[in-house]
Parts: C-alpha cells; sequence; structure tokens
C-alpha cells in the first residue's frame, strides 16, 4: 500500500505519480490522505491499480479514469468521474453536479445522493445512485445505463438519446422527448446485474424500477415539434 | 391610360428582394435558415485601414535582403512544452463530420509544410490530422464528442471552446445526412440523426469554474500542453480578462465574420462583434493585468491576406488563424465546379450549405463519391502556397515599416480610412489625430 499524504506532498505529484504507473506495475493499492477537498484529485489516470481517498474531494475528481478503481471514502465535489473511459469510481458519500458528465465507459457508483445534471451528456458510462439524483439529470445523454434506487428531480433526460434509464422512487418530471417504457427481460438481466456491480444488490430488486428512454422524435428536425425545443 | 409617365417600379429598402424571399422560405418551410460559413454583411473591417510605411522620422527595411521574423511562440505562460511555430498564421477549429477526411489531411498536411498547427473540431481527433500535423491543438467543446484523455496526451496543445465569432452563446447542430458510419462512431450516435452540441459545457460554468477545469486539464496532462481558451467576439475585455484570470497561456478571439459548419443565419448575421472591434478591447484587457505578450492572442474571423495579418498584428494580435480562408485555398467555392453550383441552386464564391454535405469540392462532405474527388497531397500543397504568400506579404508590409519582426508592427503603424473604422480600432483617422470616442477632434 502506498499512502500519499495531499496536504503534505501536493497535487502535482500525486497525478504524476499516478500517471508514472504504467502496465503491470506492483504498486497498486493507494491511499491518499488528507484529501481536504482539493480539486483534480488522481485525475488522468491510466493504470489497473486501486486508489482510496479517505476524506472528500473537489472539482473533478478521477477525472478521464481508466482502468483504475477509485474509491472516495467522503462525498465528491462538482464532475466527479467526468468523462471516465473505463475502470470504476466509488463515492461512498454524495455526489455534487455533473457526476459522471460526458463518461465514455466504466462504472460509476455514488452511495448517497447525486445532485443536479448527473450524467449530462454521458457517453456509455454506467451509473449507479444509492440516493436521488437532481434536476436535469442525464441532459442530452447519449448512451450508457442509470439506475437510481431513490427519486429523480425535474426535467429526467432532457434531449435524450440513446441512454436507459431506471428509477425505482418518483420522478419529478420528464424532459423534453423522454418517455417511460416497457421494462423487458433483457432490461431486468441488466439492472440486476448493475444493481450487483454497484454494491446494491440488497437494497433494491429489478422490478421495483421504471424504464425510460428516447422516444426519438426530437432526432430529426421537424416543425410540428418545434415547441419541444 | 394616362399618357404620363409611369412611376418606376420602387423596391423597399426595409422589405428588399432579398427579405421578402427569406420570408416567403420561412412561410413555406417553418424552419430557419441554416447554412455554414460567416457573416456575409459589410461590417468595418481589415480593409478600412491602411499602414503608413516608413517616411523620413523612421527608415525602411530592405525588402529582399534584411531579415523580417514571422516566427512566433504559444503557451509561455504556464505550460513546459511550449509551442513554436515559423509563420503566425494557424488553422482554425474545423471538425471532422463537417469536413471530409481528406479535407482534414490536407488541413495538416499544408500547415504542417508552411510550419504552423491546425486544430481539431467538434468530432474529436482523426488518424489523418495527427498523421498530418506536426503540430495540432485539441479543441475541448461543450459536446465533448470523441473526448478522451489519449488524445488530450498526443496533443500539442488544447484548446476549450467557450464560444466561436459566428455564433457566441450558440451551440451547433450537424445534420443528420452528414451523421455517417464512422461520425456517428466517433460522436457515440445513431447514424443519421441531427446532432446537437449544446452552447456551454456540460461541468462548469463561469470563470472560476473554468479556473479549476483549466487546472485539471493540466494536471491530467503533466502541465506540458499550452492551454488556449477561444472566445467568440461579444465582451471581448471581460472574456480576454477572465480567460487570463482562469489560467489561459494563449487566448482566440473569434469575430463575426469567422465561419461555422452549419448555424442558424440569423445567429450568424445578427450575433456577435466584428473582430476590427474586438481586437483592441481583449488587447487592453491584457495590457491592463501586464499580461501582453506573456499570455498570447491569436485573433480569427475574415483574415483573407497578408496585409489583414499585418493589421491584425499591429493591433496587438500575436498570430492569427484561419478557417474560411483556408478552406477556399483546398478549393471550396472554385468557379470551376459552377455547372455543379448551379445544379445545387448556388452559384461559385456563394455556396455556403455545408451543412447538406454536398459540396461537389469534396471538401464540406462525408459523401465518399464527392470527397474521394478532392486530392488532400494538392490541397495541401495549395494551402502552403497560400500560407506562404500571407506570410511574404505581411513581412512586405513590415519591412516597408521598418520592423525586423512582424510582433515589432505597432498601431502607430496605422491609420484608418472611416470613422467607424477608426472608432473600432482605435486607430486615428487617416490625417488627423481623432480617434473617435478617445481624443478630440
Amino acid at each position: 500500500m502506498q499512502t500519499f499524504d495531499l496536504e503534505a506532498q501536493g497535487l502535482r505529484a500525486l497525478n504524476a505519480s499516478l500517471h508514472a504507473l504504467k502496465g503491470l506495475t506492483n504498486q497498486t493499492a493507494w491511499e491518499i490522505i488528507n484529501p481536504k477537498g482539493s480539486h483534480a484529485i488522481a485525475v488522468g489516470v491510466d493504470a489497473p491499480i486501486e486508489i482510496t481517498v479517505r476524506g472528500s474531494t473537489g472539482y473533478y475528481c478521477a477525472g478521464m479514469n481508466k482502468q483504475a478503481t477509485i474509491r472516495v471514502k467522503g462525498s465528491a465535489g462538482p464532475g466527479v468521474a467526468e468523462n471516465m473511459m473505463s475502470g470504476t469510481v466509488i463515492v461512498d458519500g454524495d455526489a455534487s453536479q455533473y457526476a459522471g458528465a460526458t463518461g465514455n465507459g466504466g462504472l460509476l457508483v455514488i452511495k448517497g445522493n447525486a445532485a443536479s445534471r448527473c450524467g449530462i451528456s454521458m457517453k456509455g458510462i454506467d451509473i449507479v445512485v444509492h440516493g436521488n439524483i437532481g434536476h436535469m439529470s442525464c441532459f442530452m445523454a447519449q448512451s450508457g445505463n442509470v439506475v437510481v434506487l431513490g427519486d429523480a428531480g425535474d426535467a429526467l433526460g432532457d434531449s435524450l438519446y440513446e441512454a436507459r434509464l431506471f428509477v425505482r422512487g418518483s420522478v419529478k418530471s420528464l424532459g423534453a422527448d423522454c418517455i417511460e417504457k416497457e421494462m423487458r427481460p433483457e432490461h431486468l438481466a441488466l439492472l440486476a446485474d448493475l444493481l450487483k456491480r454497484g454494491e446494491a444488490d440488497g437494497k433494491a430488486k429489478p422490478e421495483e424500477f421504471k424504464r425510460y428512454g428516447s422516444a426519438r422524435k426530437l432526432y430529426n428536425f421537424n416543425i410540428d415539434n418545434a415547441s419541444a425545443y | 391610360m394616362s399618357d404620363f409617365p409611369h412611376t418606376p417600379p420602387r423596391f423597399s429598402a426595409t422589405f428588399s428582394p432579398a427579405i421578402n424571399a427569406e420570408i416567403r422560405r420561412a412561410a413555406a418551410s417553418g424552419i430557419y435558415d441554416i447554412r455554414g460559413a460567416g457573416t456575409k454583411r459589410h461590417l468595418p473591417h481589415f480593409d478600412d485601414l491602411l499602414f503608413l510605411g516608413a517616411s523620413i522620422s523612421r527608415y525602411p527595411l530592405e525588402g529582399y535582403r534584411e531579415k523580417c521574423t514571422t516566427d512566433v511562440w504559444l503557451g509561455t505562460r504556464f505550460a513546459k512544452k511550449p509551442i513554436h511555430l515559423d509563420i503566425p498564421v494557424t488553422i482554425a477549429g474545423m471538425s471532422f463530420g463537417s469536413l471530409s477526411g481528406p479535407a482534414k489531411e490536407a488541413l495538416g498536411r499544408g500547415a504542417s509544410e508552411a510550419g504552423t498547427s491546425t486544430t481539431t473540431g467538434d468530432g474529436g481527433m482523426t488518424e489523418e490530422e495527427r498523421g498530418h500535423s506536426k503540430t495540432l491543438v485539441y479543441q475541448v467543446l461543450p459536446s465533448r464528442y470523441g473526448m478522451n484523455p489519449d488524445d488530450l496526451r498526443r496533443a500539442d496543445c488544447i484548446e476549450i471552446v467557450v464560444g466561436q465569432g459566428a455564433k457566441p452563446g450558440g451551440g451547433g447542430m450537424l445534420l443528420g445526412q452528414k451523421i455517417t458510419d464512422r461520425v456517428a462512431k466517433m460522436r457515440n450516435l445513431p447514424k443519421g440523426i441531427d446532432q446537437r452540441s449544446s452552447s456551454r459545457h456540460p461541468d462548469w460554468t463561469g470563470p472560476d469554474d473554468l479556473e479549476i477545469k483549466i487546472l485539471e486539464i493540466r494536471e491530467i496532462t503533466d502541465w506540458e500542453k499550452p492551454i488556449y481558451v477561444k472566445v467568440g467576439g461579444a465582451r471581448p475585455y471581460y472574456d480576454t480578462a477572465l480567460a487570463v484570470k482562469a489560467g489561459a497561456d494563449v487566448v482566440v478571439l473569434d469575430g463575426m465574420q469567422g465561419g461555422t459548419a452549419a448555424t442558424q443565419d440569423v445567429f450568424i448575421e445578427h450575433v456577435g462583434m466584428p473582430i476590427l472591434a474586438c481586437i483592441p478591447l481583449a488587447v487592453q484587457a491584457l495590457q491592463d493585468l501586464g499580461m501582453h505578450r506573456k499570455v498570447q492572442l491569436i485573433v480569427s474571423g475574415g483574415i483573407r491576406t497578408g496585409a489583414d495579418v499585418a493589421k491584425a498584428m499591429a493591433m496587438g494580435a500575436d498570430a492569427v488563424a484561419i478557417g474560411t480562408a483556408a478552406l477556399i485555398a483546398l478549393g471550396d467555392n472554385d468557379p470551376k465546379l459552377e455547372a455543379e453550383y448551379q445544379k445545387l441552386g448556388t452559384t461559385a464564391d456563394a455556396y455556403d450549405d455545408w451543412h447538406e454535405g454536398k459540396d461537389p469540392a469534396g471538401i464540406t462532405t462525408q459523401n465518399p463519391e464527392l470527397f474521394n474527388r478532392f486530392d488532400p497531397v494538392l490541397g495541401g500543397r495549395r494551402l502552403k502556397n497560400y500560407l506562404k504568400v500571407m506570410t511574404l506579404e505581411a513581412q512586405t508590409i513590415a519591412r516597408a515599416c521598418g520592423k525586423n519582426s512582424l510582433h515589432n508592427l505597432e498601431p502607430e503603424d496605422l491609420c484608418a480610412l472611416t470613422i467607424e473604422a477608426a472608432a473600432m480600432a482605435g486607430i486615428p483617422i487617416a490625417g488627423t489625430k481623432w480617434i473617435p470616442g478617445k481624443t478630440g477632434f
């Protein structure tokens, strides 16, 4: 286990050390202490390592992550795991705005609540939120899956493309072109897998969720839909 | 019938035939007009400025004997690896998707041969461009199409796009006919749908957030790459100041003459400011912060000739960027294709339906039948020639002003022809000391 004191050693040294890890490193376990809400912790990592951040983080923790498993033992500021490519990011507490924004792959798990715009413009990432998500979540979400064990705020999935949204609780309102869709067996199987990987399999059953997706009415401009834009 | 002469038909200046045609088009179609390129209205521009040249008080440099340097360093503020270009004319961001793969290759070839950079666009980095561009600027756009950390690292510079001159405050739209399999895959979207690009970034708002975003990108790339911030010409004083405050190495300022792949005509023609009015405000902001020449300023929007380059630099820019002019150099809107433009209901030098993907020159299309017509080697050679000519022209003017570097050109070398240009550029009207809004008449 490599222990890195962020307060003492500094952000630049941390990210440089993590970026230096290539391929089959034997330094596979890292612990970051004293994060104290710092921004850009463990960004751009590209190695199959496990990183534990002991405390809360500022903006963009785990941004553009590839391969690594990063666990935040606290809450995360805006843009956690933004544009993630692969790997896993787990936030034990809450996450602020834009969690998982534009993520291309990997899994983001938020044990608490996620604020507004969770999964905005997501491009393939899977997101599992144990609590609630805020307004305008999954705006223009292109692909990937979002699982919400709690409730969703206003305008869920506005201008949605092909992402699949699963919400167990209430949805305050659906955004433009987002509709409830039939839950078929393949979706239940997908949900069961996501709940398991998202450390939530004991908390909810797939049958308790509703599925939301794109009505695909805004995919090509039609003047009759102008009021929806 | 009276024998008196009739009053001849008189067209309204307000309801001109062109305006009436647009009203009829809107009434018939129910959708605003979308097109490519930049504003087509007449605006105060570099043509309204002149160089004074040498005189008794200053002597010129010998045209072909004495050195006049053109090279420029960009990103010297924070980046570990600032870039060095042989000429101060760069290629502006244009996406793969809006442009064909061979066109992107040609831009890379021509720019590299001329010693300058190209810039990606709203669609990610292609192998054609990375492979042929010695110096490549990678754009971080609101849509984040194709965005990934590997491309961030293999870029030479990174440009965070806040806005562009053709549509400050606007997003984008790539219509479905250009979303081919390859474009769809790069953008992670279904084939054939209209691809919308959002108008603001998904994970930050405002200058304080931007500062943190820049920090993140610097950390991901180990502080190696120069980071540009590109803004549309709207509020250049404050945008420049805020970009500097946020930590930009370079500010890219795009006036409303700058082109776009596809935007509403009403947006192109009615939002933003001409580049002539933008430059002095940006330079003033840099000077007020003590950062002029420390944070470099690249300006764009209607740069066509070496004279435009020299005038922009005399006003305080460190470099310029070209987009539309580069496409024309490649072969866009060439009169030799007139018969095909006629079939599209337009004419050479006016073709702007770049979004429709029917470009007979094979540049703004994803149709293989069309883009295979385009020879990227020849296109690259044409672009190189054009860039070299612009540079020679700018050097000619600089030597005539007694300057041994394009960067030594200064506002004092210029005069203005019109009151509007004088006021916007902060340059006195020819033969006077009068700068409207600054000095007494």
